[in-house]
C-alpha cells in the first residue's frame, strides 16, 4: 500500500479557495470546545441568550446534542431573530434549572422528536427580545428612531449616519438607561427569513472532523480515577462477596468496591481497570430473574394475547363484524414477534461523578437532565440544587440516555462516593449489549376481515408486552385505565390521552386490547421511535395481508384509508409518484409499502428489495415522503431520515436480544450486528413543503422501514415474516 | 517506549500490552481516536500505522515503536483541514460524530492506495466502520467529493 499523502503535502489554503464549491468549509467557524469555553463576563438578556462585551454572543441550550441537530436548528432560531450568523454563537449546556425545562414535558428532556418543534418560538422569541433590548439601547443612545435603526451581522447600524455599534458595545448602554426585556416582541414573518427553512450545515460540525468534539467519554479532570464494573451474569443479581487481591496487585489499581451494580474497580488508566477487572473472583446472587428466557417471554405473551386485554380503543363493532365474515372467509389471522432491542450507541455509556460533602457535579451525556439530577439527589439525600450536571456530547442515544434509572449515572455516583477525586466509569461494549435496557419484547396478534369491496372491514388487535412507564414517574400521564398508551401508539386510530395523533387510516371497526406483560428480566426502554418500532411492523405488515385478501394494491389501499387525512394522503400521492409504483419490477426483485404517523409528522416509504435463492436480499432503493411542518433545516431533516431509516433497518433485519437462563447472549458487534455501509440503501428523501408549525423528525423515518422491508420481501417472494428480526427467517441484508 | 505520533516522538509508559488506543487516549490525551467495541468490529479507533489503516484498540502498543502512527488530531494542519476532513464537513456528514474519526482515517488510507474509488470499493473498504447514526450515504458521497478535491490538488 501505497504513503498516504501526509497532511502538509499540499496547500490547504490554495485548496479551499479554488474548491469554489467549499465555501461553508473555508469559512467554518471556531470549533465548539472552544466556543464552550469563550465568553463567561457578559450581560444575560434572558435565559437563553449572554452577550459578552466583545460580541460574542452565547446561547443556552436546553437540548441535548447527540447527533439530533438539536444545537444546528437552536441556534439557527436564535440567530435568525438576533440577526447573527449561527455559526458564530457560542453555546454552553443550560443548567438543570427549572427555567429551562421542556415547556412541554415540565422536565429537562430531550427526547419524542420534539426539539424543533418545541423550541421553535421560545428561542426565536429569545433572540428578538435581546434585539429589542438592543435597538432600544442604540436609539437612546443616539438619540434616534427606532425604526431608523436596522441589525445586521451582530451589529445595530443606522443608515443616514453611518453610526454603528456592536451588540457587545451596547451592554454599556442597556446597564446606563437600565433597559428591560420588552413584555412581547414580534417575530419576523417567515417570509423574512434568511436563515430557517434553508439547508444548513450542522453547527458543531467542525469538531466533529477534527476530532476536537468532546464527548463524555473524552472528558479528562484532575486526578481522576477510572472505572470498570464487574456486572452480575442477569440483570437485577448483585455481590454476595468478592476477591480482589490479585486485581488490586495490578499496576495503577487504586480500589475495588461492591457497589448496587456490581464491583468497581477504580484505576489510574481504563484498560488497567478493565484489566483487573478481569481478575476479580465474585460470588454472585443471580437474582430474581435468574431462569428468565426471552423464549418464555414469546410463549408467556402469545398465550396472554389469546385472553381477552384491556380494551383501549373499541371503534364500531369489531368482534361482530369478524363473526360475520368469517363464514364469508374474508378474515385473515397473525400473530407478529419483535424481540428484545439494545440500543447500541456507538460511545457507550458512561458518566464522571465527583461527590463533595453534599454536593455532587456530574459530567454525562444525558438526554434527561431533570431526572438524573432527582435521582442522584435522592440517592445522595441532598438537596436538588446541590447536583450539577454538565452535559458534553453524546455519541448517539437513540433513547438509551433517558433512562428513567439513570442508571449509568447513579453508578457512578455511588462509585464516585468516599473517593477525593471525580470517577469516570467507561461500559464496555460487551456491557452495553448485556445492559438490561432494551426495546421490549412485544407480542401483537391480529384478526381483520376485508368487505366485499376487499377494503378493510374489522380490526382487533391484542398487544402483549412490558410497560415502559408502568409504575414510573410518568405512570400518571401515560397509564390510562391501566394501559400503557406510549406502548400503544402506533395502533390506536383514534387519539388517545397525550398523543393528538391516530394512525390517519380510517377502518370502521376498530378494537384495541393491550396487556401488560409481567415486568421481569430486563428494564423495558425507549428506543428510536418507541412504540412504532413494534407496533409499525404488526400494523402495516397486517395491513399489507389485509391488502392480499382484499385484491387491493397496498398503496391504493392506504390511499383510500387516508382519504379523510389530507396531510397523509398527500404524503402517499407523492409518495406513489415519486416511487415508480407499479412499474414492474425484474423476478426476484419487490417492493413494499408503509405509512406511519410519530408525533404528528405523516412519513411513508416505499422500498425495493432484491432477493436470492438463499433468502439473502439487498435494500436497492428507498423513496421517503415526509411532512414536518416547516422544515426549519430541511438538510438537517434529511440527514435524521436517512439515519432514522438505517436505524430501523439494521433493527428488523437482524436486530436481537437473546436471554438465556437469565443471561443475555449476544456481546458485540459480532454477534449484535447493526447496519454497515455495503448494506444501506440508496435514499431519496421528499419534504413536503408546509406552513404548519415544524414537528418532529428525529425518529419518524425509523417508523415505516421496518414493515415496509418486510412487505417488499414478501412481494419479492411470497414469503410472510411474522417473527423479527429477518434474519432468524432466513433472509438476510447483504 | 518511544513512539511517533503525528510526526512527533513521545515516550510513554503504559505497559507493553497496552492497546494504543487507550495508550493515545488515556496517557497521550489524543481522545479523538474513538472506543467503540475493543474487538476490532466498529473502526472508531482507526488510526494510520505507517500510512495503513489499523484497529488501534486491538493493536498493541509494544507492535508500533519506531512506526509513524497518524491519528485524527494529525490530520489538519496550520494551513487548515485535510481534504477528506474539507468534504466530510462540506457533505455535513456528521450526525453524533462519534464514528466520524474512525471513517475519516479508513477514508484517507482508503484515497491513498485508490484514488479515485468506485461506490464498491468504497463500500467493501469501509464496511468494518460502523456508524450507528446512519451517515452512510454521505459517507459515500464524501469520499467521492475528498477523491475529486485531491485530483483537482494534484492537478493544480
Ligand atoms: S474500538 Fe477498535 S474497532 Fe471498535
Ligand atoms: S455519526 Fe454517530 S455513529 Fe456515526
Amino acid at each position: 500500500m501505497s504513503e498516504i499523502p501526509t497532511a502538509g503535502s499540499m496547500s490547504r489554503r490554495r485548496f479551499v479557495q479554488s474548491g469554489g464549491a467549499l465555501l461553508f468549509a473555508a469559512q467554518c467557524p471556531i470549533s465548539l470546545s472552544r466556543k464552550v469555553h469563550a465568553g463567561g463576563n457578559g450581560a444575560m438578556m434572558n435565559s437563553f441568550v449572554r452577550i459578552d462585551p466583545n460580541n460574542v454572543i452565547t446561547m443556552l441550550a436546553n437540548n441535548s446534542e447527540f447527533g439530533n441537530g438539536a444545537y444546528t436548528v437552536m441556534s439557527m432560531m436564535l440567530a435568525e431573530e438576533l440577526d447573527v450568523d449561527y455559526r458564530s454563537i457560542a453555546l454552553e449546556a443550560a443548567p438543570t434549572t427549572l427555567e429551562y425545562y421542556s415547556p412541554l414535558f415540565r422536565e429537562y428532556l430531550t427526547a419524542g422528536s420534539v426539539t424543533t418543534g418545541s423550541t421553535f418560538i421560545p428561542m426565536r422569541t429569545a433572540g428578538a427580545k435581546a434585539r429589542a433590548m438592543l435597538l432600544e439601547a442604540a436609539s437612546r443612545d443616539w438619540q434616534l428612531p427606532p425604526d431608523e435603526l436596522a441589525t445586521e451581522n451582530g451589529t445595530v447600524t443606522h443608515a443616514a449616519s453611518g453610526r454603528s455599534s456592536t451588540y457587545g458595545e451596547l451592554l454599556e448602554v442597556i446597564h446606563r438607561f437600565d433597559i428591560q426585556p420588552p413584555e412581547t416582541v414580534a417575530l419576523k414573518d417567515p417570509s423574512q427569513f434568511k436563515i430557517l427553512g434553508k439547508p444548513a450545515r450542522r453547527y458543531e460540525g467542525v469538531g466533529k472532523v477534527d476530532g476536537t468534539a468532546q464527548f463524555g467519554i473524552d472528558i479528562k479532570l484532575p486526578g481522576m480515577l477510572y472505572g470498570a464494573i464487574a456486572r452480575p451474569p442477569v440483570y437485577g443479581g448483585s455481590v454476595i462477596d468478592f476477591d480482589a487481591t490479585e486485581a488490586l496487585a495490578m499496576p495503577g489499581v487504586v480500589k475495588a468496591k461492591a457497589i448496587r451494580a456490581g464491583v468497581v474497580v477504580l484505576a489510574d488508566s481504563y484498560w488497567r481497570a478493565q484489566k483487573a477487572r478481569a481478575k476479580l473472583k465474585i460470588n454472585w446472587d443471580r437474582g430474581v430473574n435468574d431462569g428468565v428466557s426471552s423464549e418464555q417471554f414469546y410463549a408467556d405473551y402469545r398465550a396472554l394475547a389469546d385472553t381477552p386485554g384491556m380494551l383501549a380503543e373499541d371503534i364500531g363493532d369489531a368482534l361482530g363484524a369478524l363473526d360475520a365474515a368469517e363464514a364469508k372467509d374474508r378474515v385473515v389471522e397473525a400473530t407478529y414477534e419483535m424481540p428484545l432491542l439494545a440500543h447500541a450507541t456507538l460511545e457507550p455509556m458512561n458518566c464522571i461523578a465527583h461527590v463533595e460533602g453534599d454536593t455532587c457535579t456530574i459530567w454525562s451525556g444525558t438526554q434527561y437532565q431533570s431526572n438524573d439530577q432527582e435521582v442522584i439527589s435522592r440517592f445522595l439525600g441532598i438537596p436538588q440544587q446541590n447536583v450539577t450536571i454538565h452535559r458534553p456530547l453524546m455519541g448517539g442515544s437513540f433513547g438509551r440516555r433517558s433512562s428513567k434509572k439513570a442508571d449509568y449515572t447513579v453508578e457512578a455516583v455511588e462509585a464516585a462516593m468516599g473517593e477525593s477525586v471525580p470517577v469516570q466509569i467507561i461500559w464496555s461494549r460487551e456491557e452495553d449489549i448485556r445492559s438490561g435496557h432494551y426495546r421490549p419484547l412485544f407480542v401483537h396478534k391480529l384478526r381483520g376481515s376485508v368487505d366485499e369491496a376487499g377494503m378493510p372491514e374489522a380490526w382487533h388487535q391484542v398487544a402483549v408486552g412490558q410497560s415502559l412507564m408502568q409504575g414510573t414517574k410518568h405512570d400518571p400521564a401515560y397509564m390510562v385505565r391501566g394501559m400503557d398508551i406510549y406502548s400503544l401508539d402506533g395502533c390506536l386510530q383514534e387519539p388517545f390521552g397525550v398523543f393528538p395523533y391516530g394512525t390517519s387510516y380510517q377502518i370502521p371497526n376498530h378494537r384495541v386490547e393491550s396487556h401488560n406483560a409481567p415486568k421481569k428480566g430486563i428494564v423495558p426502554q425507549e428506543w428510536r421511535s418507541v412504540a412504532h418500532t413494534h407496533t409499525g411492523i404488526a400494523y402495516e405488515c397486517f395491513l399489507d395481508e389485509l391488502a392480499e385478501k382484499g385484491g387491493i394494491d397496498p398503496l391504493e389501499l392506504r390511499l383510500r384509508l387516508t382519504k379523510d387525512h389530507a396531510r397523509m394522503n398527500r404524503v402517499l400521492n407523492v409518495l406513489k409518484e415519486k416511487s415508480d409504483w407499479g412499474k414492474p419490477l425484474a423476478p426476484g426483485r419487490g417492493r413494499g409499502v408503509a405509512s406511519r404517523i410519530y408525533n404528528i409528522s405523516p412519513v411513508a416509504q416505499v422500498v425495493e428489495v432484491t432477493v436470492a435463492e438463499n433468502g439473502d436480499f439487498s435494500v436497492d432503493r428507498v423513496v421517503c415522503v415526509l411532512d414536518c411542518g416547516f422544515a426549519v433545516n430541511p438538510l438537517g431533516v434529511e440527514g435524521q431520515v436517512e439515519g432514522g431509516l438505517a436505524y430501523g433497518l439494521g433493527g428488523v433485519a437482524f436486530g436481537n436480544i437473546d436471554i438465556v437462563n437469565g443471561e443475555v447472549q449476544q456481546s458485540n458487534f459480532h454477534d449484535y450486528p447493526v447496519m454497515r455501509l455495503p448494506q444501506m440503501p440508496k435514499v431519496e428523501v421528499y419534504i413536503l413543503p408546509s406552513d404548519e408549525p415544524p414537528t418532529g423528525i428525529g425518529e419518524q423515518a425509523t417508523t415505516p422501514i421496518a414493515p415496509a422491508v418486510a412487505n417488499a420481501l414478501f412481494n419479492a417472494t411470497g414469503r410472510r415474516v411474522r417473527r423479527f428480526p429477518l434474519s432468524s427467517q432466513g433472509f438476510n441484508l447483504v | 517506549m518511544r513512539l511517533t505520533v503525528n510526526g512527533s516522538e513521545v515516550e510513554v509508559s503504559s505497559e507493553a500490552d497496552t492497546p494504543l488506543l487507550w495508550v493515545l487516549r488515556d496517557e497521550l490525551k489524543l481522545v479523538g481516536t474513538k472506543y467503540g467495541c475493543g474487538i476490532a468490529q466498529c473502526g472508531a479507533c482507526t488510526v494510520h500505522l505507517d500510512g495503513r489503516a489499523i484497529r488501534s484498540c486491538v493493536t498493541p502498543v509494544s507492535a508500533v515503536a519506531d512506526k509513524q502512527i497518524q491519528t485524527i488530531e494529525g490530520q489538519a494542519t496550520e494551513a487548515g483541514l485535510s481534504p477528506v476532513q474539507l468534504a466530510w464537513l462540506e457533505t455535513d456528514v456528521a450526525q453524533c460524530g462519534y464514528c466520524q474519526s474512525g471513517q475519516i482515517m479508513a477514508a484517507t488510507a482508503l484515497l491513498a492506495s485508490n484514488p479515485n474509488p468506485s461506490d464498491a470499493e468504497i463500500d467493501a473498504a469501509m464496511a468494518g466502520n460502523v456508524c450507528r447514526c446512519g451517515t452512510y450515504p454521505r459517507i459515500r458521497k464524501a469520499v467521492h467529493l475528498a477523491a475529486s478535491l485531491m485530483s483537482e490538488e494534484h492537478s493544480a
